[in-house]
């Protein structure tokens, strides 16, 4: 139960060259067409095991939307098909065909109706759809007065009433404030641990590396890339800077994570470690060690600007702090083809037990959007550990003094 | 059963999108539902009271004052039925456009919400000529169930034709445009509001052409003379409507998925 199966999809969108050249097609006794292919999706192959939850990701316009309407079967593919077992729930547009006049209840049942779900089925559901919407006595007035996030709650908590077997969710959940955000995360979460496929399409970083187990990344209308979260996420991020020439290239490390390098390749990091205070060079860091990241930069052509960022990336790919020498003033100006420069960047390692990842950027402004020259995912890899500091929990090691005072 | 299934299990769907459509049309009103029966009781008023007793028009060969104003109610409300569901059909894939992009399911749904509706509303105004029949005195008697299969025939036709236009019209927006100044004509060529008598000799061969004049000549005939139909006469619409029906869902399913591109 719960599998999709995507096999040689393609939609291509017919383009007549004026208005009459439709019915000319139509009447034409040879059947000959009279219109061009506008391609925009072609070749995708993928197949998403049951439980699975994979993420979509890709630029405006690179075919996600339409991916995701062939997949629950309002728009038609031209090539190849889609075949899904088990019960379908799509959130592609929350709150489609609710009618201001109606209450959100009235809503509710129509909207349940077009899940193909019974009156009865609704009636029965009706009290755990208020609840989780929680939007008080709003649910017997008309939808006029709903503002935009509370139609939204309503109709998530229709729409996930049952558990489906396949859920589809579209960009949609970033409507709403923060606290229904996780509530419907949590849910969809829960959906998961119950067998839920997932598909998901998403903008968000942090979502897609959370919840999915796997990340196909859309360009153009094709199937880029297909993998691990992280990895595609680093793919993509070197992507969006693609229109600058370069190249993208992605290297599987020893330890079988996957490495991304991306640049116009003016400079590049030549060597990076991670030292002690008296440079010996580390293996494990000690909570709050003073460490020195040592980065080694050749310049192959003359710059005007270069400006060295990195980051310290947690286990999930999360940056837990970055920033550059152009935000701390020291950018270097002209610099030529065949220098070489070191770059000592000391700080006590206050960081938690665990996993960290270094990402490296050279480039000539704040950010690799401008110009990349290089971008460097998992550049380094180190541990934290606690050898000597009162267990703690969380990433950062803020160490509090505590007073306390008997009043 | 291809056909059946899918509507089966979106019948919550179809019911409610026809209650839906009542709600919104009375939801804001002081009287409600009773707007429902007083618009076709007005209606009705008018053709039998005005037409009989103020301008006392006489339709000749018939004793019966209301003569004239039956003839014209039941010309008239089969033709309510057979325009509303045309017209209807015509817009339909195009009005629920966002319904059609966004959600899938099956698309029949939306013409059967319309023909239902046009049902009922016809079943509304259909029963109040028929108390007014009985009050006086001219009820036809068992003829009357001759009615029903008529009616179905007309919808047929009506549901053939108005799925037909309603997919074209998504393709050629000229169909729709086309299709209200064409049924206007239809409706004048059709001997509705005058009896097919004052219309010459040439004119009334052409007729025979003409499903609607033959479907309705049918159902006036029933209404007004008590005479049962000549079923004969109802074989060429009988075939026209099949033809519309076939050609309709033939067009749909070929179309469907371009359909949805194309809104």
């Amino acid at each position: 139960m719960g599998t999709i199966t995507v096999s040689n999809l393609g939609k291509a969108y017919k383009q007549y060259p004026n208005r009459w050249s439709r019915l000319i097609e139509w009447l034409d006794p040879r059947g000959r067409p009279h219109h061009a292919l506008k391609w925009v999706l072609q070749d995708v192959n993928f197949t998403v095991q049951p439980g699975e939850a994979v993420g979509i990701i890709g630029v405006n316009g690179a075919g996600k939307s339409t991916l995701l309407k062939m997949i629950t079967g309002t728009t038609q593919p031209t090539t190849g098909g889609v075949h899904i077992t088990g019960r379908v729930a799509a959130l592609l547009e929350l709150g489609i065909g609710f009618h201001p006049d109606f209450t959100g209840r009235q809503n509710a049942y129509m909207s349940g109706q077009l899940f193909g779900y019974s009156d009865e089925e609704i009636a029965h559901l009706m009290p755990e759809i208020e609840s989780f919407a929680e939007i008080g006595d709003y649910i017997d007035q008309s939808v006029r007065v709903y503002s935009s996030g509370m139609q939204m709650r309503l109709a998530f908590s229709v729409a996930t009433a049952h558990r489906p077997d396949v859920l589809i969710v579209d960009e949609a959940l970033s409507v709403g404030d923060a606290y229904f955000q996780h509530k419907s995360f949590d849910r969809i979460r829960e959906f998961r641990k119950l067998g839920t496929t997932l598909l998901i399409v998403s903008h968000d970083k942090g979502a897609i590396q959370s919840i999915c187990d796997r990340a196909i990344l859309l360009n153009a209308g094709q199937l880029a890339m297909e993998g691990e979260p992280e990895a595609v996420m680093d793919y993509y991020n070197a992507m969006l800077a693609d229109h600058q020439n370069q190249e993208v290239k992605q290297e599987v490390r020893q330890d079988g994570k996957v490495q991304t390098i991306s640049g116009t390749g003016e400079a590049t990091v030549a060597h990076i470690s991670l030292t002690d205070d008296k440079d010996r060079p580390l293996a494990i860091v000690d909570v709050g060690q003073s460490v020195r990241l040592c980065i080694l930069v050749d310049v192959h052509k003359s710059i005007e600007q270069l400006v060295l960022g990195y980051g310290i990336k947690d286990r999930l790919g999360q940056v837990i702090y970055g920033t550059n020498t152009y935000l701390k003033k020291q950018p270097l100006t002209n610099v030529s083809a065949g220098e070489r420069y070191q770059f000592d960047i000391s700080f006590p390692a206050n960081l938690g037990p665990g996993t960290y990842s270094v990402q490296t950027s050279l480039v000539s402004h704040d950010t690799h959007l401008t110009n990349n020259y290089e971008w460097r995912d998992l550049a380094l890899i180190f541990n934290v550990m606690n050898i000597n500091k009162n267990h703690f929990a969380g990433c950062a090691w803020i160490d509090p003094t505590i007073e306390i005072v008997k009043k | 059963m291809l056909l059946i299934n899918p509507l089966w299990a979106y019948r919550g769907f179809i019911l409610g999108s026809v209650k839906r459509e009542f709600q919104t049309k009375y939801r804001n009103s002081l009287l409600g539902a009773a707007w429902m029966v007083l618009n076709p009781l007005a209606m009705i008023m008018v053709y039998t009271v005005i037409f009989s007793q103020v301008m006392k028009a006489k339709l000749s060969g018939v004793e019966n004052t209301f003569g004239y104003s039956i003839y014209l109610c039941a010309g008239v409300l089969t033709w309510g039925l057979f325009a509303e569901i045309t017209t209807r059909s015509l817009n339909i894939f195009l009005e629920n456009a966002n319904l059609l992009k966004k959600l899938s399911f099956p698309r029949l749904c939306l013409p059967l919400v319309v023909v239902l509706n046009a049902l009922i509303n016809f079943g509304i105004v259909f029963a109040l000529f028929t108390a007014f029949l009985i009050m006086t005195g001219s009820f036809p008697g068992l003829v009357y169930l001759a009615l029903i299969p008529m009616i179905a025939l007309i919808m047929m036709f009506a549901v053939g034709l108005g799925i037909l236009l309603g997919v074209l019209n998504v393709f050629f927006r000229d169909v729709g445009q086309f299709f209200g100044i064409f049924i206007t004509f239809w409706f004048w060529l059709t001997p509705i509001v005058y009896p097919i008598t004052i219309i010459p000799e040439a004119g009334r061969a052409l007729m025979v052409y003409n499903p609607m004049a033959l479907m309705i000549e049918a159902v006036q005939g029933v209404l007004v003379q008590g005479v049962w139909p000549v079923w004969q006469s109802l074989l060429y619409p009988l075939v026209l409507a099949m033809i519309f029906c076939v050609l309709g869902w033939r067009l749909f399913r070929s179309r469907s998925g371009e359909l949805v591109d194309e809104l």
